[in-house]
């Protein structure tokens, strides 16, 4: 289990290098268990690290000992194909043994293809079909507003899932209840499985979207961890308004060779890539911890 | 057993009236029921939920796939919530999110799905639903209720609400005839044997349970005395009862407002053809498409007639009878 900031914690240097370490060093371990299962999706997981470590080491109010708290805050990985690296932040967090990870959709598995609620703690929603998070955080934030909690609803969607109806029907539940409490954040990392999103569908201006459905929207850059760590804490001070983190990522961030390409949404690397994928990786965490 | 339908059957009576009343109630009896609409709460009459409870109801608008995706949201946190709109809609625009939230990720959410089968008559075929049986069914971790009457409306949503796991409660938009008494005390999964008789079964479900009900008289004026089944319940099948019959009567029939592909027709075949086969004749809506209309005479005229039950019954008998006969001349 790694350290915890608690929340509230002021933003230091420390804990700031600290976090973006941590984000590729869960690089390497994703790329261990992609490479392993010769499976798995690394480029939209490399794009989401320094977020979820965020979320999971300072924001979220959770408790892994007793993952079905009902007033926990609740995270849906709407982009339920990057579920490796959110695995490897809830082992790290301590909600399974990190060795637990090598078993990484394999039979038997707790830790399947996609996520599946119930059969691994930690999972707060099936994720996969895309499309889903917007919707069902707002119905997640209109249950914690009925029982009167201050819980709150973190969401994070891939900006090619942005293509999906659903989306926008979710986004317009939001506003139209103004679910404060609930917070997407959009990993957008520019590249789908067949190309740019800019080829395959534009969402540009993804902020204007978002804003014209009446969304509070904040850009940040997706890998810097004191603009994540600002902007979550912003998005806790945003009254009657959902609100819609726009985070500019890089799909396969950290291992040059797989950044801004389609080829790693789902490609499965060789010996050589793997070993030279993981040198890029381990370099980048020594660096962050220097 | 008798007692607990009337005879003759009762005056028409308004299925969405008894659910809409029989929502009000559970919300009365239930603070964790939530009720959700995609803005057509003024059809299925869950508006009666909402002017009771405003606190408890949400209208996500047109948008079904949100439907169901709020809904399952609000289940994650202990909530039942019931959502509300057209059956087609459910088992067709909806349906990714039923299967993935509801079915898979286990979100304890009630599918209220109304102006089922050809109820929605003169709307026309892109409002009826002649499938949403045979796709629920084959959901892992659905069950699928079909409820005959408006007494059945009321005494089945509780226990809707009250299983555990995802529902499909089967709705009729109009008025139909009255069939149960006060002492009609149904259960999910298990059927109920209407009225006795060992020449046949007939095995119905929804507003077909009344004209099985009739096609029993018209066939025991015929010295034919069939035994009525209602499956009020899909999904679990009550297999018991089914290979009961079999082995009793000999002859099966089926009668849904639904078409003959894969609901209760095809869940009895099923079960019949692994355990036990008898003659089968299934009622239902040939694979095909329906047309707008009065409700009555659309039922007639896409196969759902009391004849095309009595006509079913006599093609199964003479089916099990010819079977016995060769079987006989085999012998000899």
């Amino acid at each position: 289990m790694s350290y915890v900031y608690p929340y509230g914690t002021r933003h230091t240097a420390a804990m700031i290098d600290d976090l973006a370490s941590r984000a590729y060093a869960y690089r390497a371990q994703v790329l261990d268990m992609v490479y392993g299962r010769k499976s798995g999706h690394i480029g939209g997981a490399f794009s989401a690290a320094e977020i979820l470590a965020c979320l999971y080491f300072h924001h979220l109010r959770v408790e892994p000992a007793n993952p079905g708290w009902r007033d926990r805050d609740r995270m849906i990985l709407s982009k339920g194909h990057a579920c490796a690296m959110l695995y490897t932040v809830l082992a790290y967090r301590g909600y399974f043994p990190v060795a637990e990870l090598g078993t990484f959709r394999a039979l038997n598995s707790r830790l399947q293809g996609h996520p599946e609620p119930h059969r691994t703690p930690g999972i707060d929603a099936a994720a996969g079909p895309l499309g889903h998070g917007v919707a069902l955080g707002a119905g997640m934030a209109l249950a914690a507003r009925a029982e009167g909690s201050q819980r709150r609803t973190y969401v994070m969607v891939g900006d090619g899932e942005l293509n999906s109806g659903v989306i926008w029907e979710g986004a317009l539940v939001g506003a139209k209840f103004g679910l404060d409490k609930l917070t997407v954040i959009v990993d957008y990392n520019g590249v789908q499985q067949t190309g740019t999103t800019q080829q395959v569908m534009p969402t540009e201006p993804i902020a204007d979207k978002w804003s014209s459905f009446n969304w509070h929207v904040i850009e940040i850059h997706g890998h810097n961890v004191a603009e994540i760590l600002t902007a979550l804490d912003e998005a806790n001070e945003i009254h009657a308004k959902p609100v819609a983190i726009i985070a500019r990522t890089t799909k396969g961030k950290g291992v040059s060779f797989m950044e801004n390409s389609p080829a790693w949404h789902g490609g499965v690397p060789n010996a050589e890539q793997y070993a030279s994928a993981l040198a890029e990786l381990e370099g980048e965490a020594a660096r962050w911890r220097a | 057993m008798e007692s607990m339908i009337r005879n003759p059957l009762g005056e028409p009576a308004s299925m969405r009236q008894a659910y809409g009343e029989a929502l009000v109630q559970l919300g009365r009896d239930r603070e964790d029921i939530v009720v959700l609409s995609a803005d057509v709460q003024s059809s299925d009459f869950s508006y009666m939920f909402e002017a009771a409870f405003p606190q408890r109801f949400i209208n996500v608008g047109i948008a079904e796939p949100a439907l169901v995706d709020v809904a399952a949201g609000l289940a994650n946190s202990g909530f039942v919530p019931i959502a509300n709109t057209f059956a087609f809609l459910f088992a067709s625009r909806a349906l990714e999110m039923v299967r993935t939230h509801l079915c898979f990720g286990g979100a304890n959410v009630k599918l209220a799905a109304a102006y089922a089968g050809l109820s929605d008559s003169f709307d026309g075929p892109t409002h009826q639903t002649v499938s949403d049986l045979a796709i629920m069914r084959s959901l892992p971790h659905m069950t699928v209720v079909v409820p005959g009457d408006p007494v059945a409306v009321r005494k089945l949503l509780p226990q809707v609400a009250a299983w555990g796991g995802p529902v499909y409660f089967r709705l009729c938009r109009n008025e139909v005839p009255e069939i149960f008494n006060q002492s009609y005390a149904p259960e999910i999964g298990k059927a109920m044997t209407l009225i006795a008789g060992d020449d046949a079964t007939l095995i119905a479900c929804g507003v077909m349970v009344a004209r099985a009900l009739e096609a029993a008289r018209r066939l025991a004026e015929r010295g034919i005395h069939a035994r009525v089944v209602e499956m009020h319940t899909i999904k679990p099948l009550d297999t018991g009862i089914v290979l009961r019959c079999a082995q009793e009567t000999g002859a099966i029939i089926t009668a849904e407002e639904h078409s003959v592909l894969g609901g209760l027709g095809g869940a009895v075949a099923e079960c019949l053809t692994q355990h036990h086969p008898v003659p089968l004749e299934r009622v239902g809506v040939e694979d095909m498409f329906a047309e707008s209309g009065p409700y009555p005479e659309l039922l007639d005229k896409y196969g759902m007639s009391v004849e095309a039950i009595v006509s079913a019954t006599e093609r199964a008998l003479a089916r099990r009878d010819g079977q016995v006969s060769q079987k006989a001349c085999a012998t000899a």
